[in-house]
């Protein structure tokens, strides 16, 4: 049997024992880049085979924490993709300027960076005060780390050159503090954030929300968690709302499509229509 | 090496790949069967643009592929820029910014190891121009699947570092200039 085939036994078991030990079902998955991060967190924690990695999982209490923090892989950045925070500030923002109270929920915050963009946005505009941030994520691991704030020194370039394209209007540096290999975001940009641990597989919905920012975190699902998740979102959002999903990701497979308005072919950002709101 | 015994084709280029792969695809008939995914390492953000110049030289529809997106025979389908590109059971596209694997994203490594599971013997892998080893331990999934693997001549190459690391870990079937890869694939796909 080729060394990959085994591999798939392997991570089915794994799977398992991750649900049937831990509650967390990975069952959902796209299973090619689920594969691929199994094999990572082999790699990272050096077990000799995925099935010593699920024997770890059964018996080690504080492994699934290290665990999740590895499959989540929070990888992003400040003002990823700029032309989205661009269209955030200029076509978002004034719309949500007209509510008095500004809900937004950030799923799947990894460790923070999209968080901080957004605060970072709604002071510029003068809405952070009416504004309640809430980022979530399934890993406890990227949500302490977001807590933090704390990122690369080395990022700090690439994040200063996104905020200018995404239309910043000082400089990205007057919120943070380097200190020694690292920066480090302005405390005040968290007064009005929430950190809370929420997975799209098991949870439910999440208050009224006038936005709500999930991106690169559809495209691990496959079809059905997908429409699992998009009907939280649109049953979380109040009429009017807006839903920002990544650049690659679309609700135009979904059976949710005719419940949103895109604003733009550029950006993946909808809005939801006026019908009446469906309860399930 | 019977005709007809390939499915799916793998591409990987990175720096000289626009100008190879336009000869590579360009070479490609209308009749083709197999689907052919692409990983062309590029800093530009727009992929739109590189597939429209590709589609220019090519008769086969050459498209930025989507998540879900099912893949089809006589189509090819390029990684956009900032994404890991993989094959799913269908077969259809998947997406992930997961972390760079050898410094880039999209990988190579990625697309091959993700197709080899899903094509298994019945893939090609075809490795071009680089000046990295993306894509050597792609092709070693492929060729220990029992897959083809066909490998730019490196003297040829505008870069050879790609090729020859290929070589170097996995081997090739074929080793051949470019002129020639597309021709092959034809024949060994039509
Ligand atoms: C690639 S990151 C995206 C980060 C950021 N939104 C961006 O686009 O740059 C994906 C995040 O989704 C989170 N995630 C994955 N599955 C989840 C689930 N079932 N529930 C909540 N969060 C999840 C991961 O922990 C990770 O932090």
């Amino acid at each position: 049997m080729h060394t990959s085939d085994r591999h798939d036994i392997e991570i089915d078991l794994f799977r398992r024992a991750l649900m049937l030990r831990h509650g967390y079902d990975f069952t959902g998955y796209a299973p090619a880049s689920f594969k691929r991060r199994v094999l990572a967190l082999q790699a990272a924690v050096q077990a000799p085979t995925v099935s010593r990695l699920t024997e770890r999982l059964l018996h080690e209490d504080g492994f699934v924490r290290t665990v999740i923090g590895r499959l989540s892989v929070p990888v992003s950045e400040m003002f990823r993709d700029p032309s989205v925070f661009r269209a955030l500030r200029e076509d978002v923002m004034p719309v949500l300027a007209t509510w008095p109270q500004i809900n937004i929920w950030q799923a799947g915050c990894a460790h923070g960076e999209e968080v901080y963009s957004l605060a970072i946005v709604l002071r510029e505009c003068g809405l952070y005060e009416r504004a309640h941030i809430f980022a979530t994520d399934f890993s406890e691991e990227a949500l302490a780390r977001a807590e933090e704030g704390i990122y690369p020194l080395h990022e700090a370039r690439a994040y200063s050159d996104n905020y200018l394209r995404a239309g910043g209007t000082g400089s990205l540096s007057d919120w943070y503090v380097a200190r020694y290999n690292r920066i480090k975001l302005d405390e005040s940009l968290r007064k009005r954030v929430t950190f809370a641990r929420h997975n799209l597989v098991s949870d439910g919905v999440f208050g009224e929300m006038q936005l709500i920012v999930c991106r690169n975190v559809l495209i691990y699902f496959g079809d059905d968690l997908q429409e699992r998740a998009l009907g939280l979102f649109r049953d979380s959002l109040v009429h009017g709302g807006f839903l920002c999903l990544g650049n690659r990701e679309s609700l135009a497979y979904s059976a949710m499509a005719d419940d949103f308005e895109r604003l733009s072919e550029e950006t993946a950002i909808y809005r939801r229509g006026i019908r009446a709101r469906r309860t399930i | 090496m019977r005709a007809g015994r390939y499915d799916a084709i793998v591409m990987a280029a990175s720096s000289g790949g626009i100008d190879a792969l336009r000869i590579v695809l360009g070479a490609l008939d209308a009749r083709l069967r197999a689907p052919v995914l692409i990983v062309q390492h590029t800093a530009s953000e727009n992929g739109h643009a590189l597939c429209e110049l590709f589609a220019a030289a090519s008769v086969i529809p050459v498209i930025e592929a989507e998540p879900r997106q099912p893949i089809v025979g006589g189509c090819a389908y390029l990684a956009p820029p900032g994404y890991h590109l993989l094959v799913e059971a269908g077969p259809r596209a998947a997406l992930s910014v997961d972390d760079k694997v050898c410094h880039v994203r999209p990988s190579a490594d990625v697309l091959f190891e993700s197709a080899a599971d899903v094509w298994r013997s019945a893939l090609i892998g075809v490795v071009l121009t680089g000046a990295n080893d993306d894509g050597a331990a792609g092709m070693l999934a492929i060729r220990s699947r029992k897959g083809l693997g066909i490998v730019q001549l490196p003297d040829e190459a505008e870069m050879r570092e790609m090729p020859e690391a290929a070589l170097r870990l996995a081997g090739a079937d074929h080793v051949l200039r470019l002129a020639a890869i597309g021709p092959l694939l034809n024949q060994l796909c039509g």
